[in-house]
């Protein structure tokens, strides 16, 4: 018989002290949990505010004449000459009549800058989308620029350096005047909502990266889903105890804890370039991961089959039923609630996952809002980490813009999940 | 008399074992792609590990100290050997891993033991899933939260203290992948824990002893297999994290083991490597897939001892 020892543990010599060691301890152990809230708490407020000034740009109001000559003459314009119009052109010259003053070349060049570069294709799209407007003069809203949106929204000073606030004093008073004549104001960024990548920040928008990962997220699950929920099938409820089954089995697990950037490298080098699928493209994307998330839907499925009692497949046994119609006219659709919320936490994850889209490129710099799963696209959290990289201060208030998007999908899917376990969850 | 319709009472089983089994190939088809899967991995890592060997000797990898794995564009240009030693990318790694678990082990395990063992079931019911929301955010928020507020915090707080504190210091990354893995390690010690017989619990406070003398000397000792189990999981985690460190660690190899200096990791080194427009068969783009098999095979071979322990802890007391 081995010899049982105990050893008196260390205690501090009298109750008062360890009465004090306990509320010690029980402080201890309450911080920890206050500082992962803490960090929470301070994670969201920072996201918060600073994303939310993205929600607002400052646009110039300007009276836009537009002129027949600008278009080819009387003659009525044909499609061509409305989209090589010199938008650019028109916009100038309203600018300078609205500050006869501005004499210099410098100076106007100067005056022009205020108004964004890209304020010429917002008056192409204006004209495009309504020619009837030739002729006639118009009031129209157009972008200013990024370094004029940062003073409107006081994240630069207005007394700064000239150098600090990238424009000059004389721009200062040009700025200042057509604040005060009701002509620069702020107004609801619909840009952000609706455009693609930009290098100009007041132009860049989450649209492209928005849908690149709509399309990624279907190619996984329609993938991984099916894969997934055959798997779990087949291992809770077909599988014969051998060799090979608990082969598999050991192989989920792992795969579940592989890293998501070792996924990413074997999409490029099985994909891309074994199988030369396009680069950049949502499909390939999407394949990577559903890799990824069938390991988290097959554990989820197993768990919510183990979880229908035996009974039901035995009754439906006893009726005749073969072992496959019982699984998936009974087992299946008892199992489904579970099989659902792990598919969805698995999808939320991997909406949220960067890494692998960086190995296969998904990384562009996408202008155009993709038009099908083998267009070059990105994905949200890539446009997050690609703006987070830009110099311009602009661009980090639409990071946050970028993550409050993608914290509200990831949160809206985990929702989705916890309710549908509450309202479907069955208690045996 | 009735007289049963042989035809047809031997067709339909017939038909019906037909589609079965055709059934059943297709579920086993569907569980055989996670197989593919690892095959996938492994065989892509190896064999592109091998080329780059042929180029760079296994042992200058694997022992070398200089990472610069800058190669010649033009055959003529001057400096044109790069230096591919893995040391110092692992030496970072190791550095920043080991800075997020100072935050997370203690930090996770204290929270479990104060949802598991003092929280009231209400207060329990409404902290808990906060705190897994932390385990939900996508890791790139982490990166720009740690580039954006922690580095620059640290950095002024080491100004005022008289430290120099790299902007990409391996603190910042670091403690910001702690507080990622908090409920990572919080939910496996959970689970750790409870596993422990209440009797054990109620036999150590029956002798006297206070609440954190039995957490401290009979639970968490009796535990201890199942949270180190979860400490080597969140470490693989760590380990194999790669957008955190991307943003807001460094670019350039060092080898130091000051957290306050700025490293960089082998995840770091996949992206930057891999990232932009190269030759497939360059020695630089091929040392990347011999990272990832590092990688690879380091987390592989802590996720296996960490399910090891969990398992053969659990049997104990079952």
């Amino acid at each position: 018989m081995t010899e049982m020892t105990f050893q008196m543990p260390d205690l501090p010599k009298g109750l008062a002290k360890r009465h004090k060691a306990e509320k010690r301890f029980r402080l201890m152990a309450l911080a920890s949990v206050l500082l992962g809230l803490i960090f929470l708490a301070v994670l969201f407020i920072n996201v918060l505010t600073s994303g939310a000034d993205a929600i607002r740009q400052s646009k110039v109001r300007l009276d836009i004449n537009l002129q027949i000559n600008d278009f080819g003459g009387s003659k009525g314009p044909d499609i061509q000459q409305l989209k090589n119009a010199n938008y650019q052109g028109i916009i100038k010259r309203t600018i300078y009549k609205n500050f006869p003053e501005v004499k210099s070349r410098r100076d106007k060049r100067g005056l022009y800058r205020l108004v964004s570069s890209g304020a010429a294709y917002e008056l192409r799209e204006f004209v495009l989308d309504d020619p009837s407007k030739i002729g006639t003069s118009i009031s129209i809203w157009l972008p200013a620029s990024d370094d004029v949106d940062m003073i409107m929204k006081g994240k630069v000073s207005r007394t700064a350096s000239s150098d600090v606030r990238r424009l000059s004093d004389q721009q200062m008073e040009w700025l200042e005047k057509l604040e005060a004549e009701g002509n620069l104001e702020t107004k609801f960024n619909w840009t952000l909502f609706s455009s693609g990548d930009s290098r100009e920040p007041e132009l860049a928008g989450v649209a492209a990266a928005m849908v690149g990962s709509l399309y990624s997220i279907i190619v996984c699950l329609i993938i991984s889903f099916p894969l997934g929920v055959m798997a779990a099938l087949y291992l809770e409820s077909f599988a014969p105890k051998n060799r090979f089954t608990s082969f598999i089995e050991v192989n989920i697990n792992n795969l579940a804890a592989v890293p998501s950037i070792v996924f990413g490298l074997l999409g490029l080098a099985v994909f891309l370039n074994f199988f030369e699928l396009p680069r950049s493209a949502p499909l390939v994307g999407g394949m990577v991961l559903s890799l990824m998330t069938m390991p988290t839907i097959i554990i989820a499925g197993r768990v919510a089959i183990q979880g229908v009692p035996p009974s039901i497949k035995e009754a439906a046994l006893a009726e005749g039923a073969s072992p496959v119609q019982a699984v998936f006219h009974h087992v299946l659709p008892l199992a489904m609630p579970g099989v659902l919320t792990g598919t969805i936490i698995g999808t939320a994850r991997a909406l949220g996952e960067t890494a692998p889209l960086l190995m296969i490129g998904m990384v562009a710099f996408v202008v155009d809002v993709p038009k099908s799963i083998l267009d070059p696209a990105t994905a949200l959290p890539v446009q997050v980490y690609l703006w987070s990289d830009m110099p311009e201060k602009g661009f980090a208030e639409r990071t946050s813009a970028a993550i409050l998007v993608l914290l509200a999908f990831v949160g809206l899917m985990n929702l989705t999940a916890v309710l549908l376990r509450k309202k479907f969850e069955i208690r045996w | 008399m009735f007289e049963p319709d042989q035809k047809k009472v031997e067709l339909v089983p017939q038909t019906r074992n037909w589609r079965e089994r055709a059934i059943m190939l297709t579920l086993l088809g569907a569980s055989s792609v996670a197989v593919l899967t690892t095959v996938g991995i492994v065989a892509s890592l190896i064999f592109e590990s091998i080329q780059f060997f042929r180029i760079v000797p296994f042992t200058d990898f694997v022992f070398g100290l200089h990472w610069s794995p800058q190669m010649a564009i033009r055959e003529d240009q001057v400096g044109s050997s790069g230096a591919f030693g893995a040391i110092p990318l692992l030496v970072g790694t190791l550095l920043i891993s080991a800075v997020a678990l100072t935050i997370s082990a203690p930090v996770g395990l204290m929270s479990a033991i104060y949802l598991g063992e003092y929280a009231s079931p209400k207060m329990r019911s409404i902290i808990k899933p906060t705190l897994e929301v932390l385990a939900g955010i996508p890791t790139v928020v982490y990166g720009f939260f740690a580039v954006v507020v922690v580095a620059p915090l640290l950095r002024q707080g080491g100004e005022s203290i008289g430290l120099s504190v790299s902007s990409e210091s391996a603190l910042a990354a670091g403690f910001v992948m702690g507080i990622m893995t908090i409920p990572f390690v919080s939910s496996i010690s959970d689970d750790a824990i409870s596993a422990v017989p209440a009797s054990l619990k109620e036999a150590a406070l029956g002798l006297g002893s206070t609440r954190s003398e039995a957490i401290k000397n009979v639970i968490v000792p009796a535990a201890l297999p199942g949270i180190a189990g979860g400490i080597l999981l969140a470490a693989s985690r760590v380990i194999g994290e790669t957008m955190i460190v991307v943003m807001a660690a460094g670019l350039t190899a060092k080898l130091t083991l000051n957290p306050l200096d700025a490293v960089t990791t082998v995840t770091v080194q996949i992206v930057t490597l891999l990232t932009g427009d190269q030759e497939f068969d360059s020695p630089k783009t091929l040392s990347a897939f011999a990272l990832g098999l590092l990688l690879f095979t380091i987390t592989l071979a802590l996720n296996v001892t960490a399910i090891k322990i969990v398992k053969a802890y659990r049997e104990q007391y079952d």
